[in-house]
């Protein structure tokens, strides 16, 4: 048994070895790909959204080669720490939680507020039952605040237990629920909103501490000279700096 | 806070009861321990009543499919195809969409779009379809000296089903009913994947063991954790069925028991 | 509807039932390897590597495969940058933990940082491979052990009689015995493999049922050429009949083989198959 795994990673060494060497530095950005307007796959197949041309961009500015890859959001923490990739930018929210595991870049978007998306403007969020995605910010805003809390695995199955009487409302990233209401008749935004989180960073491994000044310095470079806001306007992430 | 309080606080934490809110920051083993053990109380529910129901049913399928008549032959060995064919995954999937149409049309199936009662069902179906399967193969390989026999006494219809038939049935289609029993638990960790929404952060052993993970971002405590639960969940589900499977052999001379081989199951 | 089925990430969905099917073209070959290493160490003399072998069928099939993927690969993908970190930089003077971080030296990184994204998703797939191979290795050392414990003891004891040691006995005349024994068990393994595959996109393959989910979900017009609402019935539905079809396909090949296997054999299905033709 142990022999057999021994062979086969002797394999996988000199597999790798043959194209190894090569090219300078690519840098791995993980991202989820389920999330627009931040992220998403497109029509092509490809990432796309805000965080893909601001990712392009910031990667430009600081002169790297970069590479997409998506991740479960599960996982995404954990692969990130154990090196499979270098930054997460993926709409994650800057949390105190989050911080002490990994690093955080400045913000690139304003703290977004949390939206409650739901069929009528009268619900009642104390005595009703409300979906969040599992693992974010809102799902535990929601338990903290002693709602009933719905829990599901992609932000689409939240949606849909809207639409379908599951839950009442949901709560998720204003930007994110805002061309959902507008798509369809029934559902709309409530006029409450919350204030969670502290705005989008870029997450790196604490131990990566000259990437992330590299990033920090292209975010604030296109924060100066105005092509962030423009951006952020184009996508709808909402308020700019 | 000692482990004694976390175990009142959060014991029955997986049924609504003690803290409401989830350890969030400071996270000990005995937290995850606790919690995912709470968790194991939803799994032990739903392999435990799925199994109970589902072999009543599987007794029916395999009888059906074993049936002269052809139309019930063929709906019980459809049932069973349908069932065994696809991946679990994907049949709670359509469940929990199922149910939610169903509910649309009738309040009456709001109960079932609930974890509790809608993975319940399906989860019994899909066992009542696997232990049809291995009863209906038990079944074809009951002695034909048996019945026989038991013509000869004049048993007969309901009779000789309740005394010889089934008894063998079951004393030979028994070692594969165990791993099938096993299976079935270990299946129950799929009800809050796939589907089911948790309630309130009630959820079972897994949705506890990804909740540590995701707030530790370290997967390498709560998984073994859950792994531990289960192995030691194994045991007693082969520990019991040795004991049931000692009482159904009991009557045969010692060489001749059918040994609870942990032969491969008809899978999952 | 045409232009719709044909976008490139559709082909994305249709490509990755391939990934299916190569992945378990793999893994099954592969598993049989590691089930007949297990089976071979749980009767082994020895009693250590006996205890080995017992260990690894009862542990992993004690726990559900579900547990096991979502850190295994993790878990996996570490050991090998640790013995590759070992092998490659042993004048390293930092500590490979450094807090929640995991860092080996960039020699040992698997894939090397600088290969392209091809190779990461290679190390991905290989990955879940050998996490499938792993968990399903077990069960098959389960059954193979119960196919080596079916052959009938004269047998090996007449070699014993013939002077063969027992290592010629047990390639000789165990070996090639065992196989119509186990043969309904590994059927049965195969059909579990396949419905297993649901739980790839765990490991981050990108597999059937991320773009089942991916393509079905809501997209509203902003962001495709292509809005439509909840669509994941339809994709799901589709991997249904995927799954049954294959099922029904691997049913059939299976009869067939084990219509061969029996032909000539004193079992019950092998008199019954003479009687048949007489």
């Amino acid at each position: 048994m142990k022999k057999l795994i021994l062979t086969t990673t002797a394999l996988a060494l000199s597999a790798s070895m043959a194209f190894a060497g090569g090219h300078g530095k690519t840098v791995r950005m993980g991202t989820e790909g389920a999330y627009p307007p931040y992220n998403f796959i497109n029509d092509k197949g490809e990432v796309d959204g805000f965080e893909r041309e601001l990712g392009d961009e910031l990667c430009k500015r600081a002169q790297l080669t970069c590479e997409w890859v998506t991740n479960e959001w599960d996982s995404i923490i954990p692969n990130l720490v154990s090196g499979n990739y270098d930054t997460i930018i993926a709409g994650m929210s800057i949390t105190a939680e989050r911080d002490e595991v990994i690093d955080f870049t400045q913000n690139y978007t304003q703290p977004d507020p949390s939206a409650y998306l739901a069929k009528s403007a009268d619900v009642d969020l104390a005595g009703g039952v409300l979906a969040a995605q599992t693992g974010t910010i809102q799902a535990a805003f929601v338990a903290q605040q002693g709602w009933t809390l719905l829990e599901f695995a992609t932000p689409e199955e939240t949606v849909a237990a809207v639409r379908n009487g599951e839950a009442d409302a949901l709560l998720a990233d204003k930007s994110f629920l805002k061309p959902i209401a507008e798509e369809d008749a029934e559902l709309m935004l409530l006029a409450r909103e919350e204030l969670i989180g502290g705005g989008v960073g870029m997450g790196l491994r604490e131990s990566d501490g000259e990437l992330r000044a590299k990033f920090d310095a292209a975010i604030q470079s296109m924060k100066d000279d105005g092509t962030l806001n423009a951006l952020i306007v184009k996508w709808e992430i909402g308020e700019t700096f | 806070m000692s482990c004694w309080d976390t175990i009142a606080d959060y014991g029955l934490r997986s049924l609504g009861y003690g803290e409401r809110l989830l350890p969030r920051s400071d996270f000990t083993l005995c937290q995850q321990v606790v919690l995912i053990g709470s968790g194991m109380l939803w799994n032990i529910y739903f392999g435990t009543l799925a199994l109970i129901a589902g072999f009543v049913m599987a007794t029916a399928v395999a009888m059906g499919k074993a049936a002269r008549n052809p139309v019930i032959a063929k709906i019980s060995a459809w049932f069973i195809f349908i069932f065994r064919g696809s991946p679990l995954f994907i049949q709670f999937f359509f469940a929990y969409f199922l149910f939610l149409s169903l509910k649309n049309a009738v309040p009456f199936f709001t109960v079932l779009t609930s974890a509790w009662a809608g993975a319940l069902v399906v989860l019994f179906l899909n066992t009542a379809a696997y232990s049809g399967e291995i009863f209906y193969g038990a079944l074809q390989s009951v002695p034909k000296g048996e019945a026989e026999a038991a013509d000869a006494y004049g048993f007969g219809g309901w009779k000789k089903f309740r005394k010889i038939t089934w008894p063998t049935m079951l004393r030979l289609a028994w070692p594969a009913y165990t791993n099938e029993a096993i299976f079935l638990f270990h299946a129950t960790t799929l009800v809050f994947f796939s589907g089911f929404p948790a309630q309130s952060q009630r959820g079972d052993a897994l949705y506890y063991a990804n909740y540590f993970a995701d707030k530790t971002f370290n997967p390498f405590v709560p998984y073994p954790v859950l792994a531990g639960y289960f192995i030691l969940l194994t045991l007693v589900i082969i520990g019991l069925f040795g004991l049931i499977n000692r009482r159904l052999n009991r009557h045969l001379p010692q060489e001749r028991r059918s040994r609870m081989q942990m032969r491969m199951p008809v899978l999952r | 509807m045409a232009c719709y089925l044909s976008t490139p990430k559709h082909m994305a969905f249709y490509w990755s039932f391939g990934t299916v099917l190569v992945l378990l073209a793999i893994t099954a070959p592969l598993a049989l390897v590691f089930g007949f290493g297990g089976a071979t160490a749980a009767r082994a003399q020895l009693a250590p590597v006996r205890w080995f072998g017992k260990a690894y069928i009862a542990v992993v099939r004690g726990v559900p495969d579900i547990a096991f993927f979502l850190f295994f690969v993790i878990a996996l993908d570490q050991g090998f940058e640790y013995l590759r970190h070992q092998v490659f930089c042993p004048d390293w003077d930092q500590p490979i933990r450094q807090g929640n971080d995991f860092l080996v030296c960039p020699a040992a990184k698997l894939p090397l940082s600088t290969s392209p994204q091809v190779w990461h998703e290679i190390y991905g797939f290989f990955l879940a491979v050998l996490t499938f191979a792993i968990v399903f290795g077990a069960f098959a050392a389960n059954v193979l052990f119960g196919a080596m414990r079916a052959v009938p003891q004269p047998q090996l004891e007449t070699a014993a009689a013939y002077g063969m040691t027992p290592r010629q006995t047990f390639w000789r005349i165990l070996v090639p015995q065992m196989w119509v024994y186990a043969l309904p068990g590994l059927g049965n393994l195969w059909m579990v493999l396949i419905k297993a595959t649901p739980l790839l996109f765990l490991l981050g393959v990108e597999d059937i049922v991320y773009w089942a989910r991916e393509l079905g979900g809501t997209k509203t017009a902003r962001f495709t050429d292509y809005p439509h609402g909840d669509w994941r019935m339809w994709y799901f539905g589709a991997l249904l009949l995927f799954y049954l079809a294959f099922t029904k396909l691997s049913e059939m090949v299976f009869d067939r083989v084990m219509l061969r296997l029996t032909r000539g054999q004193a079992t019950l299905a092998g008199e019954a198959q003479r009687k048949a033709a007489a």
